[in-house]
């Protein structure tokens, strides 16, 4: 609890917090605006140019699109938040006065991550909160039916929507933190991390798409969405993302907590 | 009880010894300096006990707690190693609350605290904004927050000016009366054997010395600085003190010889059995800093 407290007391300072806040109600407005705002367009209003259409939105589940189109930006605040927080205590040099007061490493560790999850958790709670304020305000313009979107049905969807977007932003943050831990530099974590994610991903998947089905990126979204994105086919079912990326992150994590307890702190 | 014990310390990178079967004590309740050229395994001794490297092999105490348990002693140890290290968009006293909150210290002591090292008005400043002098005084206070019984400091004296440093040794010796064992790292040999009683000496990963600083000095070889009121009469007077078996160096108008203030008196009378009139006999002890670069020279 201490090093929890300890660690909060860093994510709370007002230009991190707010500043990401901000940065996660920005994104998704704009991933929500888009998806009302250009609901009649040729070129697409959801992510790879798909078309989501009145009736896809009307449904109960319509209220969650926004929120789970913007997972991927929340995963990538996670990751940057995870990573520069992780890596930062090397390059300030402030890992040796944490580990004066704190010896046993791997609480530290997971009293660090612990807070990181909070931070995590609000920016996917802000989101939320924007994502369904701003598709009920966006709806009369879109004329986009709402009446499915108050049933017991469409809250059911919405609580397992955030459950699953906040599971893969745990995801993406735990990937930023053993990127921190391993690479400990917040620059080389966050840009080998986004870059790898977003970017190196994306060409695999296209070059070769059986390999979405074994890369951490593309498993998150699965998990996000609660299964196959929409418009993406050819991915493995909900559990089985799950059950993969989960082992992944699950042996990285392990590996790279054992080498921080063994390593020396020299800097 | 001791405060620092250590055996037998080894710490190896590959072919690379950086420290070398260190084995000292440090008693409590003293200030014990601990000083060596550059690169002479100081900062690696210090982590170690810090347990923030592991030893190649070698056993410690501190606190009569093993070094393998650092969980047992690190609450009663305060530590700055390195100079100080915090985050740069925290205010100072943000900083100490962070550190505080970590290691379960009173937030109560923050206030006090910054008084103590000369910072009440700047806690409230963005770190970042501190001067170099003011970020080792936050790294001081840091490592007061556990109201420590050990206080391990690496080089802490580092880019204050003289009057900030009167003040950290008046702060040291302060505690040090008040029984927290000290035991701090400098370059400053002067500012070391102005206010340590102990001393541990490394050279190249070795100990060379540990015990009381007195006794180093006084076991390095004195001398007595002579003038004479004709200065052409000390290239004479260096033959007769050569003669009885007291080497002497002849620089300028002095005449240095290697002997015991106790011999001046024999070297009165030598130099009016000569006709040599002496206008000034000083006895002259080796400071810390000659010691030390006679002991550490290659």
């Amino acid at each position: 609890m201490r090093i929890f407290r300890a660690e909060w007391r860093k994510l709370r300072r007002p230009t991190l917090f707010f500043g990401s806040m901000g940065a996660v109600v920005a994104v998704t407005a704009l991933v929500v605006s888009l998806l009302f705002l250009l609901i009649d367009s040729e070129m697409g209003n959801a992510d790879r140019g798909q078309r989501i259409t009145r009736d896809i939105l009307a449904l109960p589940s319509g209220i969650s699109i926004g929120f789970s189109s913007s997972a991927g930006l929340l995963g990538i605040v996670a990751l940057c938040v995870f990573a520069a927080q992780t890596a930062q205590e090397y390059t300030y040099g402030t890992l040796r006065s944490l580990l004066v007061r704190e010896p046993r490493r791997i609480r530290l560790l997971i009293g660090k991550y612990l807070s990181m999850g909070l931070f995590a958790f609000f920016t996917v709670m802000f989101s939320a909160i924007t994502s369904v304020l701003l598709a009920f305000a966006l709806s009369g313009i879109a004329k986009v039916s709402t009446n499915a979107w108050t049933t017991s049905e469409a809250w059911t969807n919405l609580f397992e929507t955030f459950v699953n977007v906040l599971v893969s932003t745990f995801g993406y943050g735990t990937i930023g933190m053993v990127l921190g831990l391993l690479l400990r530099s917040p620059i080389s974590s966050i840009s080998i991390g986004v870059g790898w994610l977003f970017i190196v991903e994306s060409i695999l998947s296209i070059a070769w798409s059986p390999s979405g089905n074994w890369l951490p990126g593309s498993l998150l979204s699965v998990v996000a969405s609660g299964g196959a994105p929409i418009g993406v086919t050819d991915v493995p079912s909900y559990s089985e993302a799950f059950i993969r990326v989960s082992a992944m992150i699950t042996a990285a994590a392990l590996v790279t907590g054992f080498m921080f307890k063994r390593r020396d702190v020299a800097s | 009880m001791t405060a620092i014990s250590v055996k037998g310390l080894t710490k190896s990178y590959g072919d690379l010894v950086a420290v070398k079967d260190a084995t000292f004590e440090v008693p409590l309740g003293t200030i014990c300096g601990f000083v060596g050229p550059n690169g002479s395994g100081k900062t690696t001794t210090i982590r170690m006990l810090l347990s923030l490297i592991s030893p190649t092999s070698g056993s410690g105490e501190i606190l009569d707690e093993p070094i393998s348990h650092p969980e047992r002693y690190l609450s009663q140890v305060g530590a700055m190693i390195e100079g100080p290290a915090f985050y740069p968009a925290l205010t100072g006293a943000e900083n100490l609350r962070v550190i505080a909150t970590l290691g379960g210290f009173p937030l109560e002591r923050i206030p006090e605290l910054l008084e103590t090292v000369g910072l009440s008005g700047r806690g409230d400043d963005k770190y970042k904004t501190y001067s170099l002098g003011m970020k080792q005084r936050l790294g001081i206070a840091a490592a007061l927050l556990p109201n420590p019984k050990l206080l391990i400091l690496d080089e802490p004296t580092n880019g204050l000016d003289p009057a900030g440093i009167q003040e950290i040794r008046d702060l040291l010796s302060k505690l040090a009366k008040e029984g927290v064992t000290v035991f701090v790292s400098s370059h400053l040999l002067s500012e070391i054997e102005m206010i340590s009683e102990y001393l541990v000496m490394l050279r190249k990963g070795e100990v060379i010395f540990f015990g009381k600083t007195e006794e180093l000095l006084h076991r390095s070889r004195p001398t007595i600085v002579v003038k004479a009121t004709k200065a052409s009469d000390l290239k004479r007077l260096k033959k007769l003190v050569d003669e009885v078996g007291h080497p002497a160096l002849l620089e300028g108008a002095e005449l240095r010889i290697d002997a015991d203030e106790k011999w001046g008196a024999e070297l009165n009378e030598l130099a009016f059995e000569n006709e040599i009139v002496l206008k000034q006999i000083t006895p002259v002890r080796p400071t810390l800093e000659e010691t030390f670069f006679t002991m550490t020279e290659e």
